[in-house]
């Protein structure tokens, strides 16, 4: 008789060293797993194979400009947030071949890229992170023409989400509507209480990867544990940003000098655009052997904080800091909707603690809301 | 996880960034550094099946060199043959120059929206081009040309820097001899030039015009754009009736890339064709 697994919706409790029976399921079927270790002081998204791989014992310390690693007395695997990484690194790479042509007699043999792309299984996604791959989703898979890269990617993935216990000082979710507790999207949702996982199944393939963990339908007593974990959690969000009417707000003061005062400060380094996990812009590289027989097109990760970005013949659109820090902002949280549907921003906070100046797009939207012309 | 894509979708996805294989015809001079490439796709199913509206652009593509967006400049009725008029002024567009009849380029498309030109309907048109902003727009005269009854009165307004520097000048006799009216500025005259003398958006002032069912259709620099703009404002043409193609950066055509955004728009999909009323709260805003 095969082991009885639960169904999909249900809550069920593992005991915490169950999660490595988690990580090999996944391993057997097929799975590359992808998630949160310490590596050069952060806590970023690499490949892992153990739950020992986990920051196990870490947690940090994000405020504006500064994000610190700390040991923790609690053995928590997953008492952290999130780190410079997100998981568009795996779905959206910083560097990817299209194709290459070569010339063969006369004729072009246009080859597209063939890199095999793992089924990833990411571990201890957040619901921030959640939204924003939702929104990724949007922008690559969600108009008439797709991004087959992206959708290759995409497409098999496998989500092992967390709920937040331990928000940083910088994270705004709430505000946002994206957590911090995790609603859809996922296989598996996680809660970590002190001994154990109160586990939620979202889906048939959530569901197999509980094989032989041991688990049990969760109690009222672990539920109402779980359940005040999220509750904490969400009182523990001190930042605020007021999403009422915000992209009328922001294009009815393109002319704010506020914008002028954030230019002064803004070093134009962009990376807010390189730790947001929905900023998705590219441009491309092209080389070439030096016969010229064999050239390639890679794409590459690109910031509107750059200053060619917005090049065109007799010069730059946008040429200085107070333009492209207004491109981003408004693009994030104006544009984006009228684009997409849906706002550029989750509530990360990751633009915040990464940016080297701490410039905080709360404060700054604050301040124009104000002093707003209308 | 569940996002409403199964792999058999995602296999029927066509790679938009893959290139066709395109083999050059034809190269014209235009004008001073400026020449129209007339490209025919080698691929005799994917020529069969190429069609494009007047305003769209294809992206060009150079191995090793790049990509760079062209608008289509030649007669939508015949879109076996391509015309792409081009100024060599980057990195992709100089090494073009160096082509010759029988050489190959990469070319994906047509992208962008189009020139409102329905069926005409009777109506006017008031066509003003700055330079090498009449590439987009010689489709929609050449489209009219092919059904000139179709429309009422079809007014052109032209003007480049110098008077090397205009375009399909031989052309302006026939386009006259079928029903259009010509009117050519030059910014600066030399010793041969006998015409006016002036900015583009002056030559309103020789044409009287019906305010009512009357589009204006305009492309060249962004400037020149807005005094067009305010000039037919001023003649009680409405905002929704003024069409203008716009250029930005572009690095993929297909809304990737984010670098042809203006506001909302991307100039790849919503645009390059953009109505007035559309984009009045960004047209003119400083470095956006």
């Amino acid at each position: 008789m095969p082991p009885v697994l639960p169904r999909v919706s249900a809550r069920v409790v593992v005991p915490k060293a169950a999660l490595q029976k988690v990580f090999d399921n996944l391993r057997d079927a097929g799975f590359s797993l992808v998630g949160p270790t310490v590596r050069d002081g952060a806590i970023v998204l690499e490949e892992i194979a153990r739950i020992d791989d986990l920051p196990i014992g870490w947690t940090d310390e994000q405020e504006p400009g500064h994000y610190q690693l700390k040991p923790s007395r609690e053995r928590e695997y997953f008492g952290f947030a999130v780190g410079p990484h997100s998981w568009k690194k795996f779905l959206h790479p910083a560097r990817l071949k299209l194709f290459s042509v070569a010339k063969q007699d006369g004729r072009w043999l246009v080859q597209p890229a063939q890199d095999a792309v793992p089924r990833y299984a990411f571990i201890g996604v957040r619901s921030c992170d959640l939204n924003a791959i939702g929104i990724q989703d949007r922008v690559f898979l969600g108009g008439e023409i797709r991004d087959p890269l992206y959708a290759r990617r995409r497409g098999p993935v496998f989500v092992l989400a967390v709920n937040c216990g331990k928000p940083a000082a910088t994270c705004f979710c709430s505000s946002m509507k994206t957590g911090p507790r995790v609603t859809v999207g996922f296989d598996l949702a996680v809660t970590e209480l002190p001994e154990i996982f109160v586990v939620e199944v979202g889906s048939e393939a959530g569901s197999e990867m509980l094989r032989d963990t041991l688990w049990e339908p969760a109690g009222a007593f672990d539920l109402g544990r779980a359940a005040q974990v999220c509750e904490r959690a969400e009182r523990a969000i001190a930042r605020e940003l007021r999403t009422r009417d915000l992209p009328k707000l922001l294009y009815d003061n393109l002319d704010h000098p506020r914008w002028d005062d954030v230019a002064t400060r803004c070093l134009s380094c962009a990376n807010c655009t390189q730790v947001c996990p929905t900023c998705f812009c590219i441009t491309v590289e092209d080389t070439s052997d030096l016969k010229g027989t064999v050239a390639e097109r890679t794409r590459v990760w690109d910031s509107c904080f750059v200053l060619d970005f917005s090049h065109v013949y007799g010069g730059n659109i946008r040429p200085s800091i107070r333009a492209r820090y207004r491109q981003w902002l408004t693009h994030k949280l104006a544009s984006w909707i009228d684009q997409f549907g849906t706002s550029g921003c989750v509530g990360c906070g990751r633009c915040i603690t990464w940016c080297p100046v701490g410039i905080d797009l709360t404060e700054e939207v604050k301040a124009i809301r104000e002093k707003a012309s209308k | 996880m569940n996002v409403g894509v199964t792999p058999l979708e995602l296999q029927a996805s066509p790679d938009s960034m893959l290139p066709r294989q395109a083999v050059i015809q034809a190269i014209r001079p235009e004008a001073c550094g400026v020449a129209t490439f007339s490209l025919a796709l080698t691929d005799p199913a994917e020529a069969a099946a190429y069609r494009f509206l007047p305003g769209q652009f294809n992206m060009l593509y150079l191995p090793g060199f790049g990509e760079v967006a062209i608008s289509v400049s030649s007669d939508p009725g015949e879109p076996r043959v391509l015309g792409h008029t081009v100024r060599y002024a980057g990195n992709v567009t100089r090494a073009m120059g160096r082509l010759k009849v029988g050489d190959f380029v990469g070319l994906r498309g047509p992208y962008g929206s189009h020139w409102p030109l329905g069926n005409g309907s009777g109506r006017n048109l008031v066509i003003v081009a700055g330079g090498i902003g009449l590439a987009p727009l010689r489709p929609v005269i050449l489209a009219i040309l092919r059904n000139r009854d179709a429309y009422g009165r079809v007014v052109f307004l032209y003007g480049a820097r110098t008077p090397p520097d205009l375009l399909y000048t031989s052309e302006f006799g026939w386009w006259r001899e079928r029903g259009i009216e010509v009117y050519v500025t030059v910014d600066r005259a030399d010793e041969t030039w006998r015409g006016r003398v002036g900015v583009v958006p002056q030559l309103f002032y020789l044409i009287r015009m019906e305010h009512k069912n009357t589009l204006v259709l305009t492309c060249g620099p962004e400037i020149m754009m807005r005094f067009v703009i305010y000039e037919a404002l001023a003649r009680r043409i409405p905002k929704e009736a003024i069409y203008i193609s716009m250029e930005r950066n572009m690095k993929c055509a297909v809304g990737f890339c984010g670098h042809c955004q203006f506001g909302p728009n991307f100039i790849c999909k919503q645009g390059p064709v953009l109505n007035f009323a559309a984009i009045e709260p960004f047209f003119g805003k400083e470095d956006f």
